[in-house]
């Protein structure tokens, strides 16, 4: 009988022994931290859930109707003491629980700068810390490293023991940006910029992801993070440099368009102002930065006349973004920037304009154009207050 | 004709718009098509019509709602679990550069359904079908507060999945997610009619669902019958009240966001775009201020059922009444303090992320308090293990472990890497499915006797709650383990081939959950086959505790021939303690509502206007739009809304009673 049972058990040794339990076994010192939350708060709650469920059985056993020697109290319904223990125990176990969240919710906050590198280690402060820009793409991520001006697609590098800042934006779309061997995840969101401090202790290859889904390509957002060591990591950076090309504005704007399963790629140089732009969602010439609106903003605004600073789009990036009923779709003009300073800003977006339909859709898109009339619904824009 | 007129009459409904191309859908379109093709001739052949038309759909008695919601409930959970097989094979066979079976266009679709069916169209109906049914029994009413808007709000949830099944055949549904976040389920990432739909279905749902919520505080607060006060109203009647509480506070927010994102996508506002100053991120924050109530919506009355048959399966009060009572009132303010925990990971600080997992986790002391007052109920009882109380055991069982992952989850560094991942999913099937699923199905077989007057087939019961069971556990289970490896959910193809043997073990265990729904069909249909056998002609088959039971089963159409006076919260056990009589003489006539036909064309009406909505077909929004004020109107000038039961048809069916009970004895 004991062989039979130990026989039965042998596929389920065997799929345990192929996996990669990488949330509990992690590579970086963050990713670690967290694993030991998790496995601290499961012991803490099963000091209550196993009794719970030990009592089910009892009771559920004991007090069978079949078994009439046991007790049979039909009208007892209150005990102050037991209220007491039933309301207390659980609340114990969450003040314990409490104040490890708060402790450990604040010490592994993605926003901290790193106090150590390894539970035995602390920061080297001779190093500065890696910086590296990450923008989800659909479906694909661009890593840009601003200290070695390269840039890759789905490939991720960093020097074992050293802090990682990773500042991340997203192009389009809602990701979550997610290395489980390196740290816990953070999402990545157009226009908005979210932060990571991490670091890896152990060199190797780990998978990265996306976390939240984005669209038909979901799937195949992927990429390899590789912990190096510094020499390794030399070696890669330089690969990547003599790999050539360079991510300019008029690059990234081909490359931002979506695409599936999209195989590594790297440029030797990349414009060092492409992160602020993607961010400030003004990479196409003449749009305004969300920075400058910003500004425009905190000053007071630029009145009614404001209201007249925007041009029709011509450009959009996978389908018509105008709406049936509303305006035609339209985008706010930049003022006067150095690339594109006053009387160029009329100009229309010259990205490259391409109207196929969403990749992986599956449909044809609809065959239907929105209203051009806008006064139709909203009324005409005012055009001028002079 | 010109292009321009057929824009002006289909919108943009063509003819490409119908999914001719994906032979998975072609091929349940001809197997609905006949099924429905020999469900109407057979309504037709049998002369139904009119019957179905009269007694039901026209209907404001709460019984007969109650039916059709939990019959609305169960052919919903057909379709929703369809999407679910659907997923787990997909998810089984790609492998190793296997694109699996489903391309991402449709693969998309079927997991977003499958998300809003079984929330909004399963969970919901199976929720308020009970509340619906039982509420006005359990507090001696003999009706709603709002018999009329209960019928409305029952046809309007039945619009929306009427909308959600038509996206299946006509265009197609959301890819978004079940929450449709923006911007992806903006007009420039998700141009076709998918999130309309869902918009619309939950629009048109939404207002039933309100509505349901505010006749039930009503009918709570104001039909109790004489000596019930509140803390004499059964546990079930309790958590019905909060819950209703939370719709009408939270569904309201629904329709806000979803308001908001209409416009969007109709008349190209900035609430949720990334650019011209519209947030996304205030779509999710508004989203989940509605979502997280919702789960204790749905949870609330089951923990009500677990409480009703942990007592009367255990032949005892009620153990810590007054504090079971407190503890789903804290539940209920508390579960609007915890919403942003399902977005820790979008970068609010540490202190706002430390303080709704703190405040997520003290929902689980009156919840733990909750457990040990039904393991206290159990203690020194006589446990009749009949298939309520065989639900509420697996519950206990298996809600501590969703419990346990879900404060797990609401430790904010533990999130950041277990969000979004195969075990936040294991984790709320495993509290939806351990707590509400098993609590609908612990209530289904606890109060058909009581609806039908015969109890449900106890072999085919128990071949579906270990079917349940089993299949739950080999589903869910292994999502636990993809978790903590780091796999993520809503994902179509993998790479890595050490994982898939998870995924065919979470196959089988779907398919035994498969075979447990068919052995509840099989247990419907064999019960009603033998119903002679199964009958109970007492109105208590299980010696039970609550008025409900004072009745006779089926209930008479005013539920009681004189309203009942209440001294203690067990009411009947209390009556059947100090040897009630049934009264036999001095009945009068019974004033009830009438029935009437304007909340099913309302509904309709509204169905039809969402359609026009979504394929921009403006001039059957329109129409549809006035003639839903024109009926809405007209009704107000409808005088026939009530009348009595002449007190010679309530002496002939309490006679009839007498009379069977008499035989019984």
């Amino acid at each position: 009988m004991s062989r039979l049972k130990i026989l039965a058990l042998l596929p389920l040794a065997a799929a345990l022994s192929g996996c990669d339990y990488v949330v509990l076994a992690p590579a970086g010192d963050i990713a670690a931290q967290q694993r030991d939350l998790v496995i601290i708060s499961t012991v803490l709650m099963l000091l209550i859930v196993l009794p719970v469920m030990a009592l089910t059985v009892l009771f559920a056993w004991r007090y069978r109707q079949s078994n009439t020697a046991a007790r049979y109290e039909p009208e007892w319904d209150h005990s102050t003491k037991l209220e007491l223990v039933i309301w207390s125990a659980p609340l114990l176990i969450i003040v314990c629980l409490g104040a490890l969240t708060w402790m450990g919710t604040h010490l592994l906050d993605p926003y901290r700068t790193l106090g150590r590198i390894h539970a035995e280690r602390a920061v080297d402060q001779s190093k500065a810390p890696l910086e590296v820009d990450v923008v989800a793409l659909d479906w694909k991520w661009l890593f840009i490293y601003p200290d070695y001006g390269i840039a890759t697609v789905n490939e991720l590098a960093a020097p074992v023991d050293r802090p990682i800042n990773f500042r991340i934006t997203a192009s389009s779309v809602m990701n979550s940006f997610y290395i489980p061997a390196l740290a816990g995840q953070i999402y990545a969101m157009p226009g908005m910029e979210t932060k990571l401090h991490a670091v890896v202790n152990h060199a190797g290859t780990y998978k990265g992801f996306s976390a939240n889904y984005s669209g038909a390509g979901f799937s195949g957002m992927h990429f390899n993070f590789q912990g190096l060591d510094d020499k390794g990591f030399d070696a890669w950076i330089a690969s990547a440099k003599s790999a050539g090309g360079s991510l300019g504005r008029a690059e990234y704007l081909q490359l931002e368009k979506p695409s599936q399963n999209e195989p590594v790629r790297r440029w030797g140089s990349v414009d060092a102002d492409l992160y602020r732009l993607i961010l400030n969602m003004c990479v196409e010439t003449g749009k305004m930065c969300q920075s400058e609106m910003m500004a425009i903003d905190a000053k007071g605004g630029n009145g009614h006349e404001g209201l007249n600073n925007t041009l029709p789009l011509a450009y959009d990036k996978y389908a018509r973004r105008g709406t049936a009923l509303g305006p035609e779709p339209s985008f706010v003009a930049g003022t006067c920037t150095p690339d594109a300073p006053q009387g160029r800003t009329t100009a229309s977006i010259t990205a490259p304009a391409d109207t196929a339909p969403l990749l992986g859709a599956g449909l044809k898109r609809p065959s239907f154009t929105p209203l051009k009339s806008s006064s139709f619904f909203l009324g005409q824009r005012p055009k001028s207050d002079s | 004709m010109s292009p321009d007129l057929l824009k002006l009459i289909f919108g943009r409904l063509g003819l490409e718009s119908l999914p001719l191309h994906e032979p998975i859908v072609v091929g349940t379109f001809v197997v609905v098509a006949l099924g429905g093709a020999a469900l109407l001739g057979g309504l037709t052949y049998f002369r139904l019509w009119g019957y179905l038309w009269r007694e039901w759909f026209t209907t404001v008695d709460h019984k007969r709602i109650g039916i059709m919601y939990m019959i609305l409930g169960i052919v919903m959970l057909l379709r929703g679990f369809a999407d679910a097989l659907m997923m787990r094979g997909q998810q089984m066979l790609a492998f190793g550069g296997s694109e699996g079976y489903l391309n991402a266009h449709h693969y998309d679709q079927v997991f977003t359904a499958h998300g809003v069916i079984m929330i909004f169209f399963v969970a919901m109906p199976l929720v308020t079908g009970l509340m619906n049914y039982v509420v006005p029994l359990q507090i001696g009413a003999r009706d709603v507060s709002f018999p009329f808007l209960n019928n409305f709000s029952f046809w309007m949830t039945v619009g929306g999945a009427v909308l959600v099944m038509a996206s299946l055949f006509i265009g197609e549904f959301a890819r978004t997610g079940w929450l449709a976040y923006p911007p992806l389920s903006n007009i420039g990432y998700s141009p076709d009619v998918g999130v309309d739909y869902y918009i619309w279905a939950l629009q048109v749902a939404g207002v039933g669902t309100t509505l349901s919520g505010i006749n039930l505080i009503c009918t709570i607060v104001k039909l109790r019958c004489p000596g019930m006060t509140m803390m004499k109203m059964p546990v079930f009647t309790w958590t019905s009240l909060c819950t209703n509480v939370l719709i009408v506070a939270s569904f309201p927010v629904l329709t806000v966001v979803l308001a908001l994102l209409s416009l969007d996508r109709y008349v190209g506002t900035n609430f949720f775009t990334n650019d011209f100053g519209g947030s996304p991120m205030m779509y999710v924050n508004l989203i989940w201020i509605w979502g997280h109530p919702e789960v204790y919506i749905l949870v609330l009355p089951a923990f009500g059922i677990f409480s009703e048959v942990t007592s009367t399966f255990s032949g005892k009060r009620l153990f810590g009444y007054t504090s079971m009572v407190y503890a789903t009132v804290v539940i209920t303010i508390l579960s609007y303090l915890v919403w942003l925990h399902h977005f820790f990971t979008m970068g609010s600080g540490a202190s706002v992320n430390s303080f709704f997992g703190i405040t997520t986790m003290i929902i689980s002391i009156p919840t733990g308090a909750k457990m040990f007052n039904w393991l206290f109920t159990m203690y020194r009882g006589r446990i009749r293990y009949e298939l309520p109380m065989m639900w509420t055991i697996a519950f206990m069982l298996t809600f501590v472990i969703g419990g346990m992952t879900g404060v797990l989850l609401a430790v904010p560094p533990a999130d950041f890497v277990l969000h979004n991942s195969l075990f936040l999913i294991a984790h709320f099937h495993n509290v939806i499915i351990g707590g509400v699923v098993f609590g609908a199905f612990a209530g289904i077989n606890y109060w058909f006797p009581k609806a039908f007057g015969f109890k449900l087939d106890p072999f085919w019961g128990k071949m579906s709650f270990w079917f349940w069971v089993t299949g739950f556990y080999l589903a869910f289970m292994p999502l636990y383990v993809l978790g903590l490896m780091g796999v993520t959910r809503r994902l179509r193809v993998f790479d890595d081939p050490s994982l898939q043997i998870w995924f065919v073990i979470a196959a089988i265990g779907a398919v035994f959950v498969f075979i447990g729904i068919l052995s509840m069909l099989m247990q419907f249909a064999v019960s009603l086959l033998k119903r002679e056998q199964l009958k109970d002609v007492t109105g208590d088959p299980w010696d039970a505790r609550t008025l409900e039971w004072a009745t006779s089963s089926p209930p008479p159409d005013y539920n009681f021939a004189f309203t009942p006076v209440v001294h203690d919260n067990d009411a009947w056990w209390d009556m059947k303690k100090r040897g009630y009589q049934r009264p036999l003489t001095g009945f009068k006539p019974i004033h009830m509502p009438s029935s009437t036909g304007t909340g099913i064309i309302l509904a309709g009406l509204a169905t039809a206007m969402g359609f026009g909505l979504i394929w921009y077909i403006w001039w059957l929004a329109a129409v549809s739009f006035i003639a839903m004020l024109a009926v809405g109107i007209g009704h107000t000038f409808n005088y026939h809304r009530d009348f009595d039961i002449p007190a010679e048809d309530v002496i002939r069916t309490e006679d009839a009673r007498t009379k069977l009970l008499a035989g019984a004895k």
